[in-house]
């Protein structure tokens, strides 16, 4: 489980988040969701460390993040996976050789039982015969889930995902979707899903915490968040053409 | 001028988490080798244009220069040798190198920043820094000496083919004018002044591209930046170094 306890977090003097408490726990895909500039990309940053909090408090499953070193940091991360909004694949190396990153750099193993992660990690995110392409060769859908095979590389305890959807077809969205939630499931992993994809929030949203202007706003689930009375949620939900009919 | 301070203060930072030992050592040599190939090898063809027109055109001028009886053209040979060896290759080869190789650099990292490459390797539990910037320098320092002994040799190389093409030195004066009090030392020299500048290179490109923030725009500032910054520091150190070396 992972415990956020009243983070404020300024740039200069605007205040992006303001005192958010909130957990996101195991075996359960949570998600963040809000409007573009809510503030949410910033709490998932602060909570993986990319981003210093100004006070609050982070803990991982009962291990105090914000008051580590920089080396104890280092140990923990490499429990974490995150899916970045670009997939973040290192351009220079090809699909097999951004997944054995990570295993070259912190494990012991031999290069057949790496490549051996690697292909089950590939087949796990439904990509075959995809090694040796370069990430420039990759469409969008596919950078992802090679994104979150590597991701997935190392057994994280914890996966953190950036707008897992965007710049993807509905189709496309809902097959990560889906395979977030399996894997999610399947590993027992703590995942934190950032997005303001509503077929996201429908499908997937275990736990779903509203952010708006910075404050945490509203915490449910995607069964709650349709009956909700909340203003500016409903605001947010129903925003789209589509919804608003579907609401009527 | 506060920014400057900032700015040094941040440099300061950055090079602690460089200079700290690498978390793989196999990886860090495979860095490596990958580096003495983009930023050396893949240099050798513009340090080899430049030193042998370089040469040449100190040749040609010094001769033309020569109009009295009195000084031998053996000279012309003896200028190309000092000229090259003391300030044409380890300092312009090393502010044609801050170009070449120090926009790559930083256009490369800064890339790295703005698609979040550099989130993800520290996301994963790496020092960034150390895995991107450090095995830049150490290829750097080890290769730019290498690059400027060759650059040395061809210039020098330069000024003879110039001369015989042109007639107006013979081979003989040319190679005895080359041989005229030579100082070992000059080399030194040289090559300490090339090991300074090719530290400021990598280290200063590598801190641009590192602190960059925003899109494809901001790496291309970056990149001019590192490019600027290196130059005019190369300047000011060559300087100093001169300064306290030479006298």
């Amino acid at each position: 489980m992972i415990e956020a306890r009243q983070i404020n977090k300024f740039f200069g003097e605007h205040h992006v988040l303001k005192d958010i408490s909130c957990s996101f726990e195991k075996g359960k895909t949570n998600l963040i969701i809000g409007q573009s500039g809510s503030g949410k990309t910033v709490l998932m940053k602060c909570l993986v460390g990319l981003l210093e909090i100004d006070n609050g408090t982070v803990i991982y499953d009962g291990r105090n993040f914000t008051e580590m070193n920089f080396e104890n940091r280092k140990t923990l991360r490499q429990e974490l996976g995150m899916l970045f909004q670009g997939g973040a694949l290192f351009d220079s190396m090809n699909v097999e050789e951004n997944i054995m990153f990570p295993l070259n750099m912190f494990t012991k193993k031999t290069t057949e039982e790496k490549l051996d992660r690697v292909n089950f990690v590939l087949k796990r995110v439904n990509l075959d015969n995809v090694n040796y392409l370069m990430t420039s060769e990759l469409s969008g859908g596919m950078r992802k889930r090679v994104a979150i095979a590597r991701a997935i590389s190392m057994n994280p305890q914890y996966l953190f995902c950036d707008e897992p959807n965007s710049g993807l077809d509905p189709q496309t969205s809902g097959v990560i979707d889906h395979l977030i939630q399996e894997i999610t499931e399947e590993y027992g992993i703590t995942t934190i899903v950032n997005t303001h994809d509503m077929n996201s929030v429908l499908s997937i949203g275990d736990s779903v915490v509203f952010i708006y202007n910075g404050e945490l706003w509203w915490k449910g689930n995607k069964e709650e968040i349709l009956h909700t009375a909340n203003e500016e949620l409903n605001a947010f939900v129903f925003g789209t053409e589509l919804t608003s009919r579907l609401k009527k | 001028m506060l920014k400057v301070f900032v700015s040094i203060g941040r440099y300061v930072i950055l090079m602690q988490r460089v200079f700290t030992r690498p978390q793989k050592a196999s990886l860090f040599n495979h860095q490596l080798f990958n580096e003495f190939e983009h930023l050396g090898i893949e240099s050798l063809g513009i340090v080899a244009f430049i030193s042998v027109f370089m040469g040449a055109v100190v040749a040609i001028q010094t001769a033309y220069n020569i109009d009295s009886p009195l000084i031998p053209m053996s000279m012309v040979g003896f200028t190309v040798r000092q000229s090259v060896i003391l300030e044409f290759s380890p300092t312009v080869i090393s502010l044609i190198l801050a170009g070449k190789v120090g926009s790559r650099i930083a256009s490369e990292i800064g890339t790295m920043r703005v698609t979040e490459q550099i989130d993800a390797l520290e996301i994963m539990g790496v020092n960034s820094a150390n895995y991107l910037i450090f095995p830049k320098l150490i290829a750097s320092i080890l290769i730019n000496p290498v690059l400027i002994v060759f650059s040395m040799w061809l210039g020098i190389l330069g000024g003879w083919v110039a001369m015989i093409a042109t007639g107006l030195v013979t081979t003989s004066d040319y190679i005895s004018g080359i041989r005229i009090d030579f100082e070992g030392y000059t080399i030194f020299y040289a090559l300490t002044k090339t090991l300074f500048f090719a530290y400021i290179i990598s280290s200063i490109s590598g801190f641009y591209g590192y602190e960059t923030q925003g899109g494809a725009l901001e790496v291309g500032q970056a990149s001019t930046k590192a490019v600027v910054v290196s130059s005019i520091l190369i300047i000011l150190f060559n300087l100093v170094l001169t300064q306290l070396l030479l006298t």
